[in-house]
């Protein structure tokens, strides 16, 4: 019998998530509470433990453009109810932040990036917002960066330095 | 009781405006003093932003606790989503000195704030439940319709629950408490603490996908007899509310629980921004 040509583990990149946040990929013995747990698996192919799998095993192709990583709600009912504490939302944020890295990154979600770059808040204000506002008894402006540009230029420094706005204008590439 | 620094968030502030009324029409009238945030931001969103960057989402996060700080208040919070960024960005940043160190530099290039670990976050629901107590709050309730709510609690105002320790995440009881302390009856429902379906930004890159999760837990509301959905997030309050609009089959009001308490305790109908709610509710 010849079996299918078997793909090698690759341990760099599992220590890559490791120090990205997932210390505890390694721990699991893939016994699929996880998967069973999981609202998002119960719609869609989306199975939590092959991600766990893949990612300890170090096969960045096979995960970094997959769209199951972005099926996650970060519900924390698997990580709650993993036998072997692995902190499975942890591993699946490590794994984003380096897939977005390679320019993995949906044009919904860039769009959400985007307005906390420039407005520090992730829902937009709108006339009819400030109208309802001021209706309700609110300042009419949220006392937020909304009503302090110099906040606002605080969060842009922030974003800056991270190289977030970058990142999200073009999307890692 | 203490002062405590009123962190808004996005949704409430720009969305469900009457979320923000009623939160602090009913906490005034508990005895807590809410301070509004002045120049606070997005949390940023733990599913969304955290998924992108998470320097950047914990230095964002670091400067809305370095607000509070300067208050000198604890922040508190009626969004399982700003409540689990804020809470974990200051779990991590109180428990690892060199993250702290090198978030607080990145901080002080930019605003000339630092975090230094000394506030506490609070999400309402806990500090109604252990600050204010549920005999209070029967003290308030003018009484009112009882109806069969289905509690919601979400998943990010208890979980992680390792850190956040406030009650158990498989049967918790506190945020049903507070709703039959309000005159309701908290009736049990399949599947009940099964996620909305809107986080981790799903919402946003596969709305369809999210809504399956809503209709499946509105399925099992509608079996147990369910008169209104109450919740402790404006984003769960948006998925429900929002996605039974796109579902048609469902119209189920959704409250609040800062709504909810706000209407057992009598406040003017006006003062809850009901009208913006795209399931009408007529309790
Ligand atoms: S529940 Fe934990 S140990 Fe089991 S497969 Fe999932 S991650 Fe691995
Ligand atoms: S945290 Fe993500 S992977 Fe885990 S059960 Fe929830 S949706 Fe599924």
């Amino acid at each position: 019998m010849v079996l299918a040509e078997a793909k090698e583990p690759n341990p760099e990149f599992t220590r890559k998530v490791v120090e990205a946040g997932g210390k505890t990929v390694n721990l699991c013995f893939q016994c699929g509470t996880c998967t069973g747990s999981c609202p998002s698996g119960r719609q869609t192919a989306f199975r939590v433990r092959k991600v766990v799998r893949r990612a300890q095993l170090g096969f960045e192709e096979d995960v970094l453009p997959s769209d199951d990583l972005w099926l996650c709600t970060t519900c924390y009912t698997c990580y709650e109810r993993c036998p072997r504490g692995v902190e499975i939302v942890d591993i699946i944020m490590a794994l984003r932040n380096m897939a977005v890295r390679k320019g993995y990154i949906a044009d919904a979600h860039k769009k959400v990036a985007q307005l906390i770059s420039k407005t520090g808040h992730l829902v937009s204000l709108r006339d009819e917002d400030k109208a309802l506002r001021k209706k309700l008894g609110l300042q009419e402006t949220p006392p937020t960066v909304f009503a302090h540009a110099d906040a606002l230029e605080q969060v842009k420094k922030i974003a800056q330095a991270c190289g977030f706005d970058k990142l999200v204008e073009t999307g890692g590439k | 009781m203490a002062k405590h620094a009123f962190f808004l968030g996005c949704i409430m502030p720009l969305r469900y405006p009457g979320i923000e009324s009623s939160t602090r029409e009913v906490m005034k009238s508990l005895g807590v003093e809410l301070v509004d945030m002045q120049g606070a931001s997005c949390c940023p969103a733990p599913g969304v932003m955290r998924s992108f960057d998470q320097q950047y989402w914990m230095a964002v996060a670091a400067r809305n606790l370095a607000i509070a700080e300067k208050m000198g208040m604890d922040i508190v919070t009626i969004c399982n989503g700003c409540f689990d960024t804020l809470f974990e960005v200051a779990h991590k940043l109180n428990h690892d000195p060199d993250l702290r160190k090198k978030i607080n530099k990145i901080l002080k290039d930019a605003t000339g704030m630092e975090y230094n670990g000394t506030v506490k976050v609070r999400h309402f629901v806990e500090l109604l439940y252990r600050d204010v107590g549920l005999e209070a709050i029967k003290s308030k309730v003018k009484g009112g319709k009882s109806l069969k709510a289905a509690v919601h609690y979400g998943c990010h105002f208890l979980k992680p629950s390792n850190i956040k320790k406030i009650d158990d995440a498989e049967r918790p009881h506190i945020f049903d408490d507070i709703v039959e302390a309000a005159g309701m009856t908290s009736v049990v429902y399949k599947d009940k603490g099964t996620c909305c379906g809107a986080g981790g930004g799903v919402r946003a890159r596969t709305p369809d996908v999210a809504l399956k999760m809503t209709a499946d837990n509105l399925k099992n509301m509608t079996s147990a007899g369910v008169e209104v959905i109450v919740d402790c997030c404006p984003f769960c309050h948006l998925q429900y509310d929002a996605g039974q609009v796109q579902l048609k089959e469902y119209k189920i009001p959704v409250l609040h629980l800062s709504q909810l308490l706000g209407l057992a305790f009598g406040l003017e109908k006006e003062k809850l921004g009901l009208e913006v709610h795209q399931v009408k509710v007529a309790l």
